[in-house]
């Protein structure tokens, strides 16, 4: 079989002098999310590449502009990008326990019309894919949520979330790792520690991990 | 490893820091690190260290020690009106103190972060590779947070002798009087209204008083930045955001390691060091500038470091 020739174009920005943002995609979609998996991977073995780190349909790489330069890096990535990905290995699967009775389980039940039992059964069912870890430690971006659950964020973000807490905003999921201010809805909670401070890498989620909710009490 | 300094009084908020833990940001920990690159490097070459060896980072009014045994320390960056038994020291050289020497920095006189290193360099925890504190994780440097009175700060056995105090040429110093950031634009340049583009860089703003480590929110004209979804991408110090109620946050050392705001432009790595040294209530600008003038101011300030250790 020839080797599978890409159509993903790849819009490449600087980042400052000394890192760019390789776009594969605008949308959340897990197969984007295995081409930014697999060029980040490629990227790190370089030695002209510090950090490459997985956006959910990007890759933002730092470099050394004493080695390459942003437009020789940038025609590289373009190369490593048509490259059909490695067949992916099923990231590991993480079961997570969840207590159902967020703050905001009733507001998001009625503004989607919907029983609370209704939303727990939606966002129990599917396996989630981890799209990156980033913004706090431990914090993962999972999708795609079901489109019945799709919601904005709330217009004012509260001040303070507990850790542990379950949310939904848009197509993501998340749990926050630590008390953190947060815009996302509150359904439920978790007793599973996602940042784990004196273990390396100190979180439990990677980019390209599955999870799995389940309804649990207490 | 010996202590060589006690903290007698602490300053607002004195940290240790190193170069950071970036390998980490893929764990969503942020990369940390000193504020000011240049002040830092050049405080530990001065004295023969590393220059990622970890010193303490004072910010806006400096700590007050007392030499525990003889050592070596130099301070860089920020002028805090550092003292030897109260007279005033040099900064940008080696200053050999002897056991029971006070070593005082005070309210800042021009910039926000000074920089002590000790010849051996700074000892402190080791964190995910790095002794810098990382204070939301309560890990690092000084058991993850800032000095206070009565610990002891330990430092590594020197290396090599300090360098000549002559060595250093002030006009190898990044322009830190100079508030107008060079930025390269980008990546989401184009989320910004044709308005909003024209006050960026026509416009000076403040640094409000929520302006920490992790970035600085500035008060100036809003940002007018368009609704399209900008899906959650990995940031970097520098990295100007644009949150949807228009008001820019630049980020710094401990910044969030993504983020769904577009990013509007990117301070060159070589101005970093100056907006380092922006405290609440300074003024700053943007200008745009390019890649290779960018790299080239950044040769030179490597050029100035490098200079020191040969």
């Amino acid at each position: 079989m020839p080797p599978q020739r890409s159509t993903v174009r790849v819009r490449i920005h600087p980042l400052g002098d000394t890192a760019l943002l390789a776009e594969l995609g605008t949308r959340l979609d897990t197969a984007i999310n295995t081409r930014a998996i697999a060029l980040a991977g490629a990227l790190k073995k370089r030695r002209d590449v510090r950090q490459a780190v997985v956006g959910a349909a990007s890759v933002t790489v730092r470099f050394d502009p004493e080695q390459i330069t942003h437009d020789a890096l940038a025609a590289a990535i373009r190369r490593l990008a048509t490259k059909r990905p490695p067949v992916e290995e099923p990231g590991r699967l993480h079961r997570i326990p969840v207590v159902y009775d967020g703050p905001d389980l009733d507001a998001v039940a009625s503004r989607l019309g919907l029983t609370r039992q209704e939303i727990v059964e939606l966002h129990a069912r599917p396996i989630y894919r981890v799209f990156l870890v980033g913004f706090v430690p431990g914090w993962a971006y999972l999708g795609p949520l079901p489109d019945e659950l799709g919601l904005p964020r709330r217009p004012v973000p509260r001040t303070h979330v507990p850790a542990g807490s379950v949310a939904i905003a848009g197509q993501q999921t998340g749990i926050y790792p630590l008390d953190t201010p947060g815009g996302w809805h509150l359904i439920g909670r978790t007793s599973v520690r996602l940042f784990l401070p004196d273990s390396d890498p100190p979180s439990l989620f990677r980019a390209g991990d599955r999870v799995k909710f389940f309804a649990t009490h207490e | 490893m010996t202590e060589v300094l006690r903290v007698d009084e602490p300053g607002l908020f004195t940290t240790i820091q190193d170069l950071g833990r970036p390998h980490a940001i893929s764990s969503g920990v942020p990369p940390g690190g000193a504020m000011d690159r240049f002040a830092h490097s050049a405080a530990n070459l001065l004295l023969g260290n590393d220059r990622g060896a970890a010193a303490l980072e004072c910010t806006l009014v400096g700590p007050h020690l007392v030499a525990e045994r003889p050592c070596t320390v130099a301070i860089t960056g920020a002028d805090l009106d550092p003292r030897v038994n109260g007279a005033q020291a040099p900064m940008w050289g080696a200053i050999s103190l002897r056991a029971g020497d006070e070593v005082t920095l005070g309210p800042r006189r021009g910039g926000a972060r000074a920089y002590l290193a000790v010849a051996g360099g700074v000892v402190g925890d080791r964190w995910l590779g790095s002794m810098s504190t990382n204070v939301m994780a309560a890990r690092g440097g000084m058991h993850g947070r800032p000095l206070t009175r009565g610990d002891l700060i330990s430092a590594g056995e020197p290396v090599a002798p300090p360098v000549a105090r002559d060595g250093f040429t002030p006009d190898a110093l990044p322009r830190y009087a100079d508030h107008t950031l060079r930025v390269i634009a980008g990546p989401h340049e184009r989320h910004l209204s044709p308005g909003s583009r024209e006050a960026l860089f026509k416009s000076a703003f403040t640094l409000s008083p929520n302006s920490n480590r992790m970035g600085y929110r500035l008060e100036g004209p809003r940002l007018e930045v368009s609704g399209e979804e900008v899906l959650s991408f990995g940031l970097v110090a520098g990295a100007l955001q644009v949150p949807a109620g228009g008001m820019p946050i630049l980020l710094m050392a401990d910044h969030q390691t993504a983020g769904g705001y577009p990013v509007v432009a990117t301070v060159a790595s070589a101005w970093m060091p100056v907006a380092a040294q922006l405290a609440p209530g300074d003024e700053v600008r943007f200008a745009e500038t390019s890649i290779e003038a960018a790299l080239e101011m950044r040769a030179a300030q490597r050029d100035a470091l490098e200079s020191l250790t040969s």
